[in-house]
């Protein structure tokens, strides 16, 4: 059984303009389903296609990690947006916010300033580890599960994710997004599960 | 005295259709400068480092203090890159390798076709942000690597020899996820000359 490329929640033009469908083109349709592609030709004949995405995440390195855990951070980075998001979380993740960062202001300082750090491709996450709310950031393909963290919310800062809408203003792409696009329904839903 | 932005050799039309006049814009005056700029910021205070040259620091890069050491490898990574890259490209060039490079890529690598092919690979096969290189390494001779981030060769030990640039702002106003496509373009401007007289000085 092939991995499988998921649906976008939402149409390619849905989060105009704050992201170009343009983007959405190339890193849903050529980046995403590349790394899907890569890792059904890694698995391909091989026990590991029998595996699910998680656990070929937990267990394997090099090739088969890169592509198996970029096919799980761009499912998850997708459904970290949504057109007319933004604003703030409520409930159980907006208490836990103002617990472990002070307050959602420090907490979106924070967060923005991970992202605009990181040196080279990756991504920010909000993540729960231990039982506390942080702020990580991850290089290339890493992502929280590998370290024993569960994942909230993320950003994708590899610069395929801004460039074309962007260019190298990385800050101005991560203001926009967290102002106008995160889903905190789902970081709440991610949490309760947690 | 600071780091400063060395000009571009050429203007940033000169590339074309190989490298775009947009994208030679904003990597030389937007992200080459940004490492410049936070080079000088990193080492601001950090007594010891007055005069030298960005090459040397690296070279001796265990030197930086260790909480400033990260930020030097990648600032001061990113301006020695970026100021060896602009130099190794220029318009009408391409071609093939010449004297005594032509002759090491010969009996070192197998041949340019092999050479070009292996580069490519290392170009095209770095995962994430990076570099491919041709350099001179400790024990004299060619080797093909590549490295991630900024990462200079220069901390291992190693003379830059010729070097691709495969961060996506390099190409993706262009090429966009056609990484291999760019690696493809990029052999049309690539300055033989400027890579032969790299390699006699580090042989000299």
């Amino acid at each position: 059984m092939a991995f499988t490329l998921p649906s976008l929640p939402f149409s390619k033009s849905a989060l105009e303009p704050i992201i170009s469908a343009e983007t959405l083109e190339f890193h849903y349709g050529k980046h995403h389903q590349a790394y899907v592609n890569n890792l059904n030709g890694l698995v391909d004949g091989k026990p590991e296609a029998n595996r699910t995405l998680e656990d070929l995440i937990m267990s394997a390195e090099g090739g088969v990690f890169n592509n198996a855990a970029q096919v799980w951070n761009h499912s998850f980075y997708w459904n970290c947006l949504k057109p007319g998001g933004g604003g703030r979380p409520s409930g159980a993740l907006a208490a836990a916010i103002d617990r472990d960062f002070g307050s959602f202001d420090a907490f979106k300082e924070e967060f923005s300033a991970a992202a605009a750090k990181l040196f080279g491709s990756g991504w920010a996450w909000l993540v729960l580890a231990d039982d506390k709310l942080k702020i990580v950031q991850t290089s290339n393909a890493d992502l929280p599960m590998k370290h024993m963290q569960t994942a909230l919310l993320t950003i994708d800062v590899w610069e395929h994710a801004y460039y074309i809408d962007y260019r190298n203003a990385r800050p101005k792409y991560i203001e926009a997004v967290f102002d106008n696009l995160l889903n905190w329904e789902f970081a709440e839903q991610n949490l309760a599960r947690a | 005295m600071a780091f400063t932005l060395p000009e571009l050799p050429y203007a940033c039309d000169a590339l074309e259709p190989y490298i775009d006049a947009r994208t030679m814009e904003i990597h030389h005056s937007k992200h080459h400068a940004g490492y410049v700029a936070k080079l000088n910021a990193a080492l601001e205070g950090v007594k010891g480092f007055d005069g030298k040259s960005v090459e040397d620091i690296l070279r001796n890069i265990d030197a930086v203090p260790e909480a400033k050491r990260q930020a030097v490898i990648n600032h001061g990574g990113g301006h020695a890159n970026h100021s060896l890259f602009w130099q190794l490209m220029g318009p009408g060039k391409g071609g093939d390798p010449s004297r005594a490079l032509a002759g090491a890529i010969d009996s070192e690598l197998g041949g340019f076709a092999t050479f070009k092919e292996k580069f490519a690979d290392a170009a095209a096969n770095r995962f994430g942000s990076g570099w491919a290189w041709l350099t001179r390494n400790g024990s004299g001779r060619l080797q093909i690597l590549s490295t991630a981030n900024q990462d200079s060769p220069l901390m291992d030990g190693h003379v830059p020899i010729l070097g691709l640039d495969v961060w996506e702002h390099a190409y993706y106003l262009k090429y966009q996820n056609k990484r291999p496509e760019y690696i493809e373009a990029w052999w049309n401007v690539v300055d033989w000359a400027k890579a032969n007289e790299l390699y006699r000085a580090a042989n000299g």
